[in-house]
């Protein structure tokens, strides 16, 4: 397997930082331009969810809503059944939040492409506080029966990720942040749907990370170095369907498994990796994340520190869980 | 496809009255779902599809159709009934309605079966996507033949998601959408007056923007008419209120909103289908 490229000096203080919404935002004209099918509705958030690009580009392809996040996926189902590919966002914690039923009957049960841009999620969007922080949208998506999950790791990927899911033909849900994340992946380092990567390979402990918490996994295992615990890095992009060779392989190699996500810890990413491993290869994990509580105002450094979710602090918590856990042996 | 729009008002009247004994028939096999609307839809379903509606039971994706969307998907016996008789499947798998394996749903889900262009059940949601369609039909793909009929439930009309697409629909001056309401003042719980009062249910479409009617649903050529109406006015989208009588042909069914969620027995399917032939027997009394 050809090795994961990454962008050069990751943990200098001068590493490219950017939304990952903005990548979403260049990725969706660019659909727009590969595809006329190509639709985009909002809910009245059309700056902050960065669809704005498309907006401009393809005035006729774009429909305002309102604040009316039922609708917002229903008209979307309708226009998938008139055979287009319409793209629906706002913040993550109104839709899906709000429209969940709808999401289940009207996209997935009725299988019609709808793409459900959740942006803002996760505690990261800072000052608005625990109401618009939504933490339950990946267990909330994951469990629907055709839907696609996606939480790519940093806008470049995300721009990748968009493109993919316009031509997927599939119920799908991207999640989206609202602050600057470093940027870890170059534009040829790959993306396809439903794949996962080693970033980092390792011999004591897989890190599996997604979304935001992928750049952080990698500070992690580089802080983890110089105590010398070698962690191989996993990045997940697609929390469903789930890349179970990848994560198997790894986990077999290391032994022990961590997984981080900047969402609650019940149902989510971690959760999803546990039911693989627990059925088809036993061993101890430990799933960093929110732990049943929701957030509160802060601003985004000092919230991600206060939950545990930075590179330092989820190394401290990897080693404390590799003293504590013994490699799980396998034979051969 | 207008295969059918040389079938007389009257022939229209027995159609109405032989889906009515298809959906007795159909839910007393099942042992389960709803006879009122079903029943009191009768005269809708007939004039859309042997009148109103082009489409091709034989491709039911051709790219010149009509659409329909079923808004209140527990009413979609009545769907199947008509859908039967216009050639979309055999008539015999009717009475497969609710059963393990059927492409017949106890709620209608369009990946199962071909010709229906929506899954509802939960309530609220299929005028939006009917908006959905209206609007790609209009502003993208500018197809200003093609128009998208609805049919909603009145007690459908307590959720948001109704008032949401009925403001976007307003807004945009969807005027390809046609939504029919059946207004027949029941729901599960009781008369929609008591549940939750709808009135002024002309006043509120108006003022979302809507062109409205109200109609006798059903006396065929209001339908009818209606429909033509609605296809003519090219400023806003369409509603026509249609006040049924809930259980309609059936008189120990009628107007009672305990038949809203249940079927009949088979005693009960006996004496109901005696009920639809005296009455569809009248009928043709009355043209002989």
């Amino acid at each position: 397997m050809s090795k994961y490229p990454l962008v050069d000096d990751l943990f200098s203080e001068g590493v490219a930082a950017e939304p990952i919404r903005t990548g979403f935002g260049r990725g969706l004209k660019a659909a727009g331009e590969a595809s006329e099918a190509v639709v985009a509705l909002c809910a009245d958030l059309t700056d902050s969810t960065k669809m704005s690009e498309f907006a401009e580009a393809f005035p006729e392809r774009f429909v305002e809503i309102g604040v009316a996040e039922q609708n917002l996926v229903t008209v979307a189902s309708g226009m998938a059944r008139a055979g287009k590919i319409p793209f629906t966002s706002s913040y993550a914690a109104f839709s899906p939040g709000r429209n969940w039923e709808q999401i289940r009957t009207t996209v997935c049960l009725n299988d019609q492409p709808v793409k459900i841009v959740g942006s803002h999620a996760g505690v990261s969007v800072g000052p608005d506080g625990a109401t618009h922080q939504m933490l339950e949208d990946i267990a909330l998506m994951r469990v629907l029966p055709n839907m696609v999950v996606v939480a790519p790791g940093d806008s470049v990927e995300a721009e990748k990720a968009t493109l993919a899911l316009a031509e997927n033909g599939k119920p799908s849900y991207i999640r989206l942040a609202r602050e600057k994340t470093p940027i870890f992946s170059t534009k040829d380092s790959p993306f396809e749907l439903g794949k996962a990567y080693v970033l980092r390979e390792g011999a004591d402990v897989t890190l599996m990370g997604t979304g935001t918490m992928t750049y952080q996994m990698l500070a992690a295992a580089e802080k983890l170095s110089e105590h010398g615990v070698s962690a191989e890095v996993v990045h997940v992009p697609t929390i469903k369907p789930l890349d179970e060779e990848t994560i198997l392989r790894s986990a077999k190699k290391t032994g022990r498994v961590v997984t981080a996500e900047e969402a609650q810890a019940a149902g989510g990413f971690g959760s999803a990796v546990t039911e693989l491993l627990s059925e088809k290869l036993p061993m101890p994990v430990k799933r960093i994340g929110i732990q049943d509580r929701f957030g509160e105002s802060g601003a985004p450094d000092e919230l991600l520190e206060h939950f545990g979710l930075t590179g330092a602090k989820i190394a401290k918590a990897v080693k404390e869980f590799v003293e504590a856990m013994p490699q799980y042996h396998r034979e051969g | 496809m207008g295969t059918h729009d040389h079938l007389t008002i009257t022939e229209l009247r027995h159609k109405a009255y032989a889906l009515r004994e298809d959906v007795v028939r159909m839910l007393e096999r099942a042992g389960s779902g709803h006879s009122a609307g079903p029943l009191d839809l009768a005269e809708i379903f007939t004039a859309l599809y042997f009148n109103i509606m082009h489409y091709d039971p034989k491709d039911p994706e051709w790219s010149e159709r009509d659409f329909f969307f079923l808004s209140n998907g527990h009413c979609v016996p009545i769907q199947y009934a008509a859908m039967a008789e216009a050639g979309f499947f055999p008539k015999d798998e009717l009475m497969t309605l609710r059963q393990l394996g059927s492409r017949l749903q106890g709620h209608p889900e369009r990946t199962k079966l071909p010709g229906l262009e929506n899954t509802s059940g939960p309530l609220g949601s299929g005028l939006s996507q009917a908006a959905g369609v209206a609007y790609t039909l209009q502003y993208i793909d500018k197809q200003p033949h093609r128009f998208v009929y609805v049919v909603t439930g009145d007690g459908e009309l307590d959720e948001g998601n109704i008032w949401e697409a009925a403001m976007f629909a307003g807004k945009n001056k969807l005027s390809q959408l046609v939504v029919f309401v059946d207004r027949n003042n029941i729901q599960i719980d009781g008369t929609t007056d008591n549940v939750m009062p709808l009135e002024d249910l002309h006043a509120k479409w108006e003022s979302f923007g809507w062109h409205v009617q109200e109609i006798d649903g059903h006396n065929i050529e209001s339908i009818l008419d209606a429909a033509s109406m609605a296809r003519a006015i090219t400023t806003m989208p369409s509603v026509i209120i249609a006040h049924t009588i809930p259980g309609k042909g059936v008189d120990f069914m009628e107007y009672d909103y305990r038949w809203h969620g249940s079927p009949p027995n088979s005693q009960q399917a006996k004496d109901a289908l005696h009920k639809l032939r005296t009455l569809d027997g009248k009928i043709r009394g009355e043209h002989e």
